[in-house]
């Protein structure tokens, strides 16, 4: 009997043991959200690269997000509550984490960051973003062509240099087709409100845009243009069913790829601190079908595509003429170098409008 | 037969000392509810809020560091609350406190600026919190305005001040052009009390301010005067106590102490400044102040209680996968609770038997 016992103990143990030895092999992975994953922008799509993890290495990995964290000072402790619960690699998907991030990798000296469109980097925190101007400046040739007024309409969110350059190379890419296309930008100021960005909208309307473009994350832009039968871009995912007749592609945040490709690094013990800043080649995001447009449109988009993916095509070629009149230091040989674009900081010339700030 | 609630001829003691347990009570009931429907084990989940978070010391740092700003600004805002001052406008204060001292952090920036930043920072944020919220106590006591619209705007006012200057003439040289100072120099930092943790200096201050206002309101003049012109207006005027004094009073002491949590959460736990250093404290230390029905020492238990369910609910966010948005539907439950339980303090229930006919007549 006590013999029976024990060795039911000993089983037990042994059992419990095992199980608990593979919970203990798959790698933790965690995920820091600034929106709710039902935002159908920013975060939604971040959750997509998540997912899109967990399809692909869900056997040997468990992913744990927390959302809706804000900007400041409780980032840190979401950021050390993963920590604490075993996650070895963290990703922290939004440019306002990059100090919280930065501490707690000193901190926890054995525990891999990455922390997405920030610039400070340590020895176990990578950074990654990618270049949507290149995404902006197709969208600049297909306005200029399906713009009736010559007048494009602009939300802009904050005048940081990813928004910026995005600006300057819509206008650049316009410029080919119409060398005295106008655009109208109005700053919203914030990365998602959609009565704000509604309103927005509503203005550059009013103001003769008949393309709207937009760097805010709701698709409330796109609804107005779809009510007042204009045309307008979508912004990190796909928004063709808030305007069917209105959207003409939309550049989609595609990061499912980079997340396997990091997580798979981790898991085989080959994971470096990086700078990752992926274009349209190594598929860091992707543009939406090209809708609602000509034939003779759609293959100017496709063939910018092509060339840009091939590197054939840089929308920061030099010369490149600032708002001043005067030639922007071309620091990169043929094109402008990536701090330039990185640090983006003037308007090119044609922008009529005056940077905030400056 | 019909259930209606009586007003009591006078308050209950012994409600007002057993509200708060019957509405943490049916929290609990009503949690467990909500999470079994979730298909969530109710047990696990409760233990994640409340419990764990208590079992360890990073967990219960953590509390302090969150509960500190909303004790501090509950503090003062209690006081305006006592004496019929409605300050809505913490928040405001909160970030003028902060735009006040981090102007001290950035021009030192660099220098050999000794030990006398700090404390220049947390004087400087105190008195502009305290002019700040002077606005509209003055706009009250002069001119009638409601306080609780002009202290409301100046929120949106303080946001976008701070908001032109990490965009313009504060922003990081070396930060790409994005809307943040450079971070502050060790002088211009809040000590840490724990290496390697986040509790810092302060709490201790957060622990002093509450045993201060204990004092003022139950053992002197002014507080006695505080609490008679907020009960009793008429006796307090008959008293010869002046009501528009101490709205001024009650407005810039409570406004010092928002402009104080300020600068603490920035050159604390932020480390630099940036828009979003307040995640709405200005209004969640509202419900604080309420949740310890103005008193110091409740004040205290209220903020450390709601920091808990922030914590707690990150955990359970981790460990259990269960949704933000069920620690915010459990916040407001809570409150609803304690709304209703409260109103059970000056009322009571009554059945009431009306005429049969009269009934029948009228269903």
């Amino acid at each position: 009997m006590r013999k029976s016992l024990r060795a039911l103990a000993a089983g037990l143990l042994l059992a419990g043991s095992v199980s608990a030895a593979s919970a203990a092999d798959k790698l933790k992975v965690g995920f820091i959200y600034l929106g709710p994953i039902g935002d159908l922008g920013w975060t939604y799509q971040h959750d997509l690269g998540r997912q899109a993890l967990v399809k692909e290495l869900g056997d040997k990995i468990e992913t744990t997000y927390l959302e809706n964290v804000p900007e400041g000072p409780d980032a840190e402790r979401a950021i050390e509550q993963l920590v604490r619960a075993g996650n070895k690699l963290i990703f922290t998907t939004s440019f306002g984490y990059m100090d919280p991030t930065l501490k707690v990798a000193k901190k926890y000296p054995n525990v891999h960051f990455e922390h997405a469109t920030g610039y400070k980097r340590d020895k176990n925190m990578s950074t990654y973003s990618a270049k949507w101007y290149q995404g902006r400046y197709i969208q600049g040739l297909i306005a200029a062509k399906m713009s009736k007024s010559g007048v494009l309409g602009y939300i802009g969110s904050f005048p940081i240099p990813e928004v910026v350059s995005g600006i300057n190379a819509t206008i650049l890419a316009a410029q080919t087709i119409n060398p005295n296309i106008k655009v109208k930008i109005i700053w919203a100021n914030t990365w998602f409100d959609p009565g704000k960005e509604a309103d927005a909208a509503k203005a550059l309307i009013d103001q003769g845009a008949d393309v709207i473009m937009q760097h805010t994350d709701s698709p409330a832009a796109m609804q107005i243009a779809s009510e007042r039968g204009k045309l307008a871009f979508g912004q990190d995912s796909e928004m063709i069913k808030f305007g069917p007749k209105t959207q003409l592609t939309s550049i989609l945040d595609t990061w499912g790829p980079y997340y396997i490709e990091r997580v798979k690094a981790e898991l085989a013990g080959t994971w470096k601190s990086e700078d990752t800043w992926g274009g349209l080649d190594s598929h860091m995001f992707a543009m939406a079908p090209y809708t609602n447009m000509p034939d003779d449109v759609k293959k100017i988009a496709e063939d910018a595509q092509a060339a840009i993916t091939a590197g054939k095509l840089h929308p920061f070629k030099c010369p490149v003429i600032g708002q001043d009149g005067k030639e922007v230091e071309c620091k990169g040989g043929a094109n402008l170098a990536d701090g330039q674009i990185l640090g983006m900081n003037f308007y090119v010339k044609g922008i009529d409008d005056k940077l905030p700030g400056k | 037969m019909q259930l209606v609630l009586e007003k009591r001829a006078e308050r209950s003691g012994t409600i007002a000392l057993i509200s708060p347990l019957i509405a943490i009570g049916l929290t609990i009931v009503t949690m467990v509810i909500l999470f079994a429907i979730l298909g969530k084990n109710p047990l696990l989940a409760l233990h994640a809020y409340f419990i764990a978070p208590l079992t360890d010391s990073y967990s219960l740092q953590e509390i302090a560091v969150k509960a500190t700003p909303l004790v501090m600004i509950a503090i003062g805002l209690s006081l305006c609350y006592l004496a019929n001052a409605w300050n809505i406008g913490a928040e405001g204060q909160f970030l003028i406190g902060a735009v006040a001292g981090s102007w001290i952090a950035v021009k030192t920036q660099g220098t050999d600026a000794g030990v006398w930043v700090l404390p220049a920072m947390l004087v400087l944020a105190a008195a502009a919190g305290a002019l700040y919220a002077l606005i509209p106590a003055i706009c009250k006591v002069k001119f009638g305005a409601s306080e609780i619209l002009t202290s409301l705007m100046l929120v949106y006012v303080a946001d976008l001040f701070l908001d032109y200057l990490v965009r313009g003439p504060w922003r990081d040289p070396q930060g790409f052009n994005f809307p943040t100072t450079a971070e502050f120099d060790p002088v211009a930092t809040v000590p840490l009390l724990i290496e390697g943790g986040r509790l810092h200096l302060g709490s201790i201050i957060a622990l002093f301010v509450v045993a201060a206002a204990a004092i003022l309101l139950g053992r002197t003049i002014k507080g006695f005067e505080i609490r008679v012109v907020g009960a009793a207006p008429r006796a307090a005027r008959f008293g010869g106590f002046n009501a528009n004094q101490l709205i001024i009073l009650t407005f810039a002491v409570s406004g010092a102490l928002a402009g104080l949590a300020g600068i603490i959460e920035v050159a604390g736990p932020v480390g630099h400044l940036q828009p979003g250093i307040s995640p709405g404290y200005g209004f969640t230390a509202i419900i604080v102040a309420f949740l310890g029905r103005l008193n110091p020492l409740g004040i205290l238990i209220a903020g450390l209680f709601l920091a808990l369910t922030f914590i707690g609910g990150e955990q359970a966010q981790i460990a259990m996968k269960i949704p933000l948005d069920v620690t915010k539907v459990f916040q407001g439950i809570l409150l609803f609770y304690v709304l209703a339980c409260d109103s059970l303090i000056l009322y009571r229930f009554k059945l009431v038997f009306p005429n049969r006919q009269v009934a029948s007549g009228t269903h």
